[in-house]
């Protein structure tokens, strides 16, 4: 039987939700018209005014947000709410660019924790369960976020943060943790640290696994699920939103459902700004219409995926959006093609490589090079030239099938590019130093 | 079948990577027998026939390199014109391919021991046998 955390929300009608949105909405885009002095400017020189939203149907009338506004706002400008009604705040890396500090008030941390709630009871979890927490904590959203679902769900929670690989290895041994929450790229590196140490999943208690903050494959899904004898869900989130928790993975594992009560997501065209029918590939928008502190309106996420309304097998009747096909900014045109680092994984992961990559752009000659390093596992060695120059040259082959482009492959030895303990560092565009 | 052991290192073309592995190797005491690199603009696979094959084997584990134990064979070759042509000829004769030689350096005055890695070990022998070329047992090998 399958359980959800907030049964009426989650199962609601589709007439319904479409009713709460409305209401949600009409009320949030006063709310922000109000008190945002940067988003009014944008709606009178749109020409919209708050009356001219009268339901969800109305919301493509509003102007969009993009990440560009919000560092133009840094880092107050898009506050909606007295600073001293916030009591917390996160905020992004900044390592593409100006950072975006992200303001919550009690309600909007209640409200995002039940969202983190949604997603650790569809993975399987309940106050049975001890749920590590190997998400950074900090001004990053996912330790915080999930550590607060956690609680709410009542697991026995643990606090690890990312790093300190073979702790997190013996609090999981020694306090039998039954689900695992970081990135998949940790998750990779936990379940490989797992067996450097002579352990097997049958070692541990973990059952599941929630993972999200970067992009991975269904290849990457896989492997983690061997590695570590779980099944692996994805959660979907950017503090631009609160954090995790905007969208979450049920039994099915085909996409995740969206917290359409609180964001409303529409599939825009980027170049032309214009939505998309259902089903049609374009850039995730999301419209916040619960948040009091940060609510963004229409707020471009830069994601590429397709949203989907197909009934789902766990009765759940939120809007499900499939795995991003990467974001905008990761994606790469080399010699004019179209290049996601996800799609060099997916390839990797079939021929039976390691999720180990390095993607290394650079120009020389006025042509763009693509060289990939790649580990290879200690039985894919052998000891004669060719054969491992054979094997560079197939995968090459198989890359520049998936990709229409030729990629230089290099075979590297096990262990030699560097685990990330949070977000991967995938790729080196080494263009940028020249421009 | 005597097969000699032989130890196929990846090492990867990167500043002191090979000075780092056979420090190591002679750290632990071990004598390298002979050794021949086979080498891309990437990376190199060092072949090495050692005295202590079970301490390498342990050595090479715990230190998180990368190789291969290859079954090779030590030809005794005559020190003379001609020597090795007459290993190749027979070895050809028999369909066995070659995949790889090198030598011993100068152990036994007359003769060039040598080291060959061939896709069909067993036809190997038997030709070798047949023409009556000696073979390195793999106690000569490593010089015990
Ligand atoms: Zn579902």
């Amino acid at each position: 039987m399958e359980k959800y955390w907030q049964a009426d929300i989650e199962t609601m009608s589709r007439e319904d939700m479409k009713a709460l949105q409305s209401e949600r909405l009409v009320k949030q885009v006063r709310h922000v018209y109000d008190n945002v002095p940067y988003y009014r400017d944008l709606m009178d020189k749109k020409g919209v005014t708050p009356d001219d939203i009268q339901s969800v149907d109305d919301l493509h009338k509003l102007p969009f947000l993009s990440k560009a506004d919000l560092r133009e706002a840094y880092p107050t400008g898009m506050l909606a709410v007295p600073m001293k009604d916030c009591v917390r705040i996160h905020s992004t890396s900044g390592t593409t660019g100006r950072r975006v500090v992200a303001f919550y008030t009690q309600n909007d941390v209640d409200l995002w924790e039940d969202c983190c709630a949604r997603a650790i009871t569809a993975a399987g979890g309940t106050a049975d369960d001890v749920c590590q927490v190997a998400y950074g904590y900090g001004l990053f959203t996912g330790g915080f976020g999930l550590n607060g679902g956690s609680h709410k769900v009542g697991c026995l929670t643990l606090p690890m943060s990312s790093g300190n690989t073979e702790r997190q290895i013996q609090f999981m041994r020694d306090l039998g943790a039954t689900i695992l929450c970081c990135t998949p790229s940790y998750a990779a590196y936990i379940g490989e640290t797992l067996h450097d140490m002579g352990l097997t999943p049958d070692d541990i208690q973990l059952k599941a696994g929630i993972f999200g903050a970067e992009p991975w494959t269904e290849e990457m899904r896989r492997s983690i699920e061997q590695s570590l004898g779980i099944k692996a869900y994805d959660i979907y989130g950017l503090t631009e939103s609160s954090g995790p928790g905007v969208a979450f993975e049920c039994c099915e594992q085909t996409g995740m459902h969206i917290n359409e009560d609180h964001f409303i997501p529409e599939i825009i065209d980027p170049e032309t700004g214009e939505v998309l029918p259902e089903g049609t590939v374009g850039e995730l928008v999301f419209t916040s219409i619960t948040k009091e502190a940060f609510p963004l309106l229409r707020y471009r996420t830069r994601d590429l995926c397709v949203l989907s309304r197909k009934k789902c097998s766990c009765g759940r009747t939120l809007i499900k959006m499939a795995k991003p096909k990467g974001r905008s900014d990761d994606m790469m045109i080399i010699r004019g093609v179209n290049v996601f680092p996800s799609q060099i994984e997916t390839v990797l992961i079939e021929q039976g490589y390691s999720p180990n990559y390095l993607i290394e752009v650079d120009r020389k000659n006025n042509s763009d090079t693509l060289d990939i390093s790649v580990e290879m596992n200690p039985e894919q060695f052998s000891d004669k030239v060719k054969d491992l120059q054979e094997k560079e040259r197939s995968l090459a082959g198989a890359i520049k099938t998936m990709l229409g482009i030729s990629p230089k492959v290099h075979l590297v030895a096990p262990k030699t590019i560097t685990r990330s303990e949070g977000k991967a560092v995938r790729v080196i565009d080494k263009r940028k130093l020249h421009d | 079948m005597e097969t000699i052991k032989q130890f196929s290192i990846f090492v990867e073309n990167k500043q002191g990577k090979m000075a780092e592995l056979t420090r190591l190797i002679a750290d632990a005491g071990i004598d390298l027998r002979t050794l021949s690199l086979a080498d891309t603009r990437d990376f190199g696979i060092l072949r090495i026939i050692v005295n202590k094959p079970a301490e390498t084997e342990a050595l090479l584990r715990e230190n998180g390199w990368t190789f291969k134990i290859t079954s090779v064979i030590g030809v005794k070759v005559p020190d003379c014109p001609g020597g090795v042509a007459t290993v190749l000829k027979a070895l050809n004769e028999a369909n066995v391919n070659v995949e790889y030689m090198y030598a011993f350096v100068n152990r036994t005055p007359g003769r060039a021991d040598t080291v060959i890695c061939v896709d069909d070990e067993e036809a190997a022998f038997s030709i070798l046998r047949s023409k009556n070329i000696d073979l390195l047992t793999e106690a000569e090998a490593y010089d015990i």
